[in-house]
């Protein structure tokens, strides 16, 4: 059983990457992401609901809901609200949250640390991704309560005042936002990507950044940032697998003005 | 004056910004998470609601007690959706919402309410005409008739009989449907995920039995809509009111599954077709019957735009709507032009195989049926053609030279689209210190919107873009129409250019008049007014001329006066693999080569292209609502099931703007939607050419490719 819950490996290792390296790597055969697995969702399981959802097929999926809707559902409410201090940027941070409360919600709801989308609230998108002690993470995977004593860096953390992250600069060049909601996210998961693999070629950057979705399309443009600050090898070493490599270092095609590789 | 003052683009050799590779003005604001959607709204005092659903594809409310939601610690207030005795006609119909202090005690008090249902039956297999003819859920959706179609089958040298299909998607908005609502008296203010920020007022107001005076709609920024956010819904209605009641400011954004199950799909399609074609490759006949769904009512794809951008001698069309217990349709990213695409365009293909030519001749040979864009389209042809090096690696369908069991393809498509300019009114501030600022009730869905205007008044005005502010995203700002159907580009730029050419005339005049030159020479380049290419003032020295208050002016929109076209063609070619063991498709290279005339933000238009492109590798290849006969329900609802391509699925995406001088004196056309129409099309052909036989049905999941594989040749 893959624990849902769970993406606090490194990111070179994290179960993003880990799906990108299934063979499936194609929409065709699923996203980059493994099957549906068969688990209890911790989060939802501490959240008093028995509804957990947990099937290998749609179809059972269904029929399994449809048998829950049925049962008249227990509610345990939330154990008391304490009191937790957070290492969040660099600064510690006092918040009362609700034992079951995730890090997505205590930093979007209260302390209105808003870059973190809440997209799927399901591990599965990455728009929330935060970085806890250097690696990429799910902040839907966390309570709060759990992370006292952990360095937490949210996408706030990579502007201070005027001082822009090479990241967000490299995505603002490469035009690697349309809509922006999934942005934030993939913004910090290329900042733990290129802290833990500088050097990753462009093969590597795009199966290390598989744990995150864009609805707009915005993925050539993240991919030509993220090799920016990888610094890429030489341009041949990019060309490790042809099928499935962009030829050129630039995110715009052979007739970008910037110029092509 | 002496000359007559005619609004005009200038010279395409003397542009500084426009057609440039401009980097977007909010980029820093989205990728640092400084920018703030509806759903990033949290007030002071803002409650979090939570919806309750009906999963059942058909049903009636049997008993209903929300009740008991409100004795759950937190719970502040419900809104009830339906009573005893309402009919539940698809799978994620509202119910309840319940206003609470934090997410997790709304959601409490969703799992409180007590209800019951009796279930009614339900249909939802939209690919089933014979089923929906039984069940009768069929509804004639119209026939057209031209030309002699039997007398051309009869005469015909090759006739081929195909059947093909593209399943229903769903927007999948990042950012769902919803809204933050808080009245301070009687004014509402709505931070509303919305394409159409002047256009909602009035929906809330007539939901709320208020005045729209009292009403304003905030939209800075959006999280995807791609035409499902036009209106407000019955769930921001229930925000709004609950914020009222509660004396609250309330945030209510559906969940994710609710987002996929009513928040907005794209039809189906499906159609049974033959196709005839003379020796030379030239089609002589299309007789088609095409069904599908838009949700309860039936519809589907318009009749009228089949076949798709060819328009045939002799042709017999016919549509039939099939009313499904599913979530309403939206409009989706070019409505209906992608299904149609998918559907015609596959059959042009199969024939040009039967006759045993090369699918790009007989794309080719039927060019003049496409009307005023065949020139463009052929030009566009050998673009595409030469980037991806169509004549050197096309071979006859099926005879791929690859020994293994991974065959490679090519394929193409072709698509239209008007993008004509929207309504747009704007005020344009010049203050007396050279700074300008735009006020105008649009957004900038991620299209670039607020970068474009910028542009265009930075080059009228001969400034950085630092030197301007774009100030969009309010319903207390000039009306601009809604965003959809590629229409903002146009409308803003087209408004903008007027505004700033309007109010650079008259400093102009006031500078003719104070250096004592004539206004007909005179030009703003570079921060200065330039008389030939003496500097007569600075821009900052020009402005003081107006006086102690901005000079304002109003721009509209549209105007036919050149500034802006409608109408554009484009061409799409794809090269992948597919593996006939797996049924898995690996992408290559995918080459567009759209025209959208004059372009203001090179960058900005090709990331449109690279988005609608990934958008179409998408729904080709992976993306679909799957609906469960037994039970009724959406079952894939979710980010998990719902396959959306990820960052390694794309492969090499090459955008090439079409863009002779030609296209520059066309002025401004919009591009949001042409992208993203030949996908599915291109790509079902390719894997057509790779291995000789036609998948039918978009999207083509392994499973969809094994079995056609295992069907045997098309």
């Amino acid at each position: 059983m893959r624990n849902r819950d769970d993406r606090s490996q490194p990111p070179t290792e994290g179960p993003a990457n880990q799906a990108a390296k299934l063979p499936s790597a194609t929409p065709g055969g699923g996203p980059n992401k493994p099957p549906p697995a068969a688990a209890v969702n911790r989060r939802d399981f501490l959240k008093g609901s028995s509804v957990a959802v947990a099937a290998t097929a749609m179809a059972t999926a269904a029929q399994e809901a449809a048998a829950a809707d049925d049962k008249q559902v227990t509610i345990v409410a939330g154990a008391k609200p304490v009191k937790v201090t957070l290492n969040i940027n660099g600064k510690a941070t006092d918040v009362t949250v609700e034992p079951r409360t995730t890090l997505l919600d205590c930093l979007r709801n209260n302390l209105n640390l808003t870059g973190c989308k809440d997209v799927c609230d399901t591990t599965n998108c990455g728009a929330c991704t935060v970085i806890i002690d250097g690696k990429a993470t799910y902040a839907c995977s966390k309570l709060a309560v759990e992370l006292q004593g952990k360095k937490i860096t949210t996408v706030e953390g990579l502007m201070q005042g005027q001082n822009v992250d090479q990241v967000i600069s490299a995505f603002v060049k490469h035009d690697a936002t349309q809509c922006g909601f999934c942005t934030p996210g993939f913004v910090v998961a290329v900042k733990a990507f290129v802290d833990a693999n500088p050097g990753a070629n462009l093969d590597q950057i795009r199966k290390g950044l598989g744990g995150n979705i864009c609805r707009c399309g915005t993925y050539d443009g993240i991919a030509a940032a993220a090799l920016e600050l990888t610094k890429g090898k030489k341009a041949a070493d990019r060309l490790i697998a042809p099928a499935t490599a962009i030829a050129s270092a630039c995110c715009h095609g052979s007739t970008c003005s910037k110029g092509g590789a | 004056m002496a000359t007559e003052r005619k609004h005009a683009w200038g010279p395409r050799k003397d542009n500084v910004l426009i057609g440039k590779s401009i980097q977007r003005i909010d980029g820093v604001g989205k990728a640092s998470g400084a920018a703030k959607f509806s759903a990033d709204i949290n007030t002071k005092g803002t409650l979090f609601a939570k919806l309750l659903t009906c999963k059942l594809g058909h049903a009636k409310v049997k008993s209903l007690d929300a009740e008991p939601a409100k004795k759950i610690p937190g719970v502040k207030g419900v809104h009830l959706f339906k009573k005893v005795g309402d009919e539940i006609r698809w799978d994620g119909e509202l119910i309840v919402a319940v206003a609470a202090e934090t997410e997790d005690q709304a959601e409490d008090g969703v799992k409180a309410i007590k209800v019951e249902y009796e279930t009614l039956e339900h249909f939802v297999d939209e690919a089933d005409l014979a089923g929906g003819e039984k069940a009768g859920r069929n509804k004639p959706a119209g026939e057209n008739k031209k030309g002699d179609v039997e007398a051309a089958l009869k005469t015909a040298k090759v006739v081929h009989k195909g059947h093909y299909g593209i399943a229903t998607i769903s927007h999948m908005c990042l950012e769902p449907h919803g809204s933050h609502c808080e009245f301070a008296g009687d004014q509402l203010t709505a931070h509303l995920s919305t394409q159409n920020v002047s256009g909602t007022p009035g929906q809330f107001a007539e939901g709320m039995l208020m005045d729209a005076k009292n009403v304003t709609v905030i939209g800075n920024y959006e999280g995807g809509g791609f035409g499902s956010k036009f209106a407000i819904g019955e769930w921001g209605l229930a925000c709004a009111k609950m914020a009222k009641e509660l004396g609250r400011p309330v945030r209510l954004m559906l969940d994710r599954a609710t987002e996929l199950k009513v928040a907005g799909t794209r039809p189906s399609g499906f159609i049974d077709v033959t196709i005839a074609a003379d020796a030379d490759g030239k089609i002589v006949a299309w007789d088609s019957h095409h069904w599908g769904t838009a949700g309860i009512g039936g519809g589907g794809v318009a009749l009228g735009q089949i076949p798709y951008v060819y328009d045939f001698e002799n042709q017999s069309r016919r549509q039939t709507g099939i009313g499904c217990n599913v979530g309403p349709n939206q409009a989706w990213r070019a409505p209906p032009h992608p299904q149609a695409c998918a559907l015609s365009q596959v059959a042009i293909d199969d024939i040009a195989a039967k006759l045993g030519k090369d699918s790009y001749d007989v794309f080719l040979k039927n060019l003049p049926s496409t009307g005023a864009k065949a020139g463009v389209y052929e030009e566009e042809m050998k673009i595409a053609a030469k980037e991806i090096d169509w004549k050197a690696k096309w071979h006859p369908h099926g005879q791929s030279p690859d020994k293994g069991p991974i065959k490679r393809g090519l394929g193409m498509a072709m698509h239209k689209w008007g993008g004509g300019p929207g309504a747009c009114n704007c005020n344009v501030k010049v203050h007396p210190d050279g700074s300008v600022e735009t006020f105008l009730g649009s957004q900038d869905l991620g299209t670039g919107t607020r970068t474009v205007i910028a542009i265009v008044l930075a080059e009228t005005f001969g400034l950085p873009l630092s030197s301007v502010k774009v100030n969009l995203g309010s319903s207390k700002y000039p009306n601009s129409a809604g965003s959809g159907g590629s229409i903002t580009v146009g409308g803003v730029s087209g408004a903008h250019r007027r505004a700033a050419q309007d109010a650079l005339w008259k400093i102009f005049d006031l500078v003719a008049e104070k250096y004592k030159v004539s206004a007909d020479n005179l030009a703003a380049k570079g921060g200065n007014i330039l008389n030939g290419k003496d500097v007569v003032c600075t821009w900052k020295q020009a402005c003081g001329l107006v006086g102690p208050m901005p000079l304002e002016v109003a721009g509209k929109g549209p105007v036919q006066d050149g500034l802006t076209n409608n109408s554009v063609g484009g061409v799409q070619m794809v090269d992948l693999s597919v593996d006939t063991e797996t049924g898995l498709i690996r992408i290559h290279k995918f080459v567009s080569v759209q025209d959208c005339g004059l372009i203001i933000d090179e960058l900005t238009a090709k990331s449109q292209v690279l988005g609608g492109l990934i958008m179409g590798i998408t729904y080709a290849l992976s993306e679909e609502r799957i609906m469960d006969n037994k039970t009724g329900r959406y079952i894939n609802a979710d980010l998990q099931n719902y396959k959306l391509a990820r960052i390694g699925d794309i492969g090499e995406l090459v955008a090439i703007m079409y863009q002779p001088d030609s296209e520059y004196d066309r002025g401004v056309v919009g591009l949001g939607e042409p992208p993203v129409i030949s996908p599915g099309a291109a790509i079902s052909n390719a894997v057509a050419n790779a291995t000789g036989v036609r998948v039918p049905v978009l999207p083509l999941t392994p499973k969809r490719v094994l079995d056609a594989l295992k069907g045997g040749r098309a």
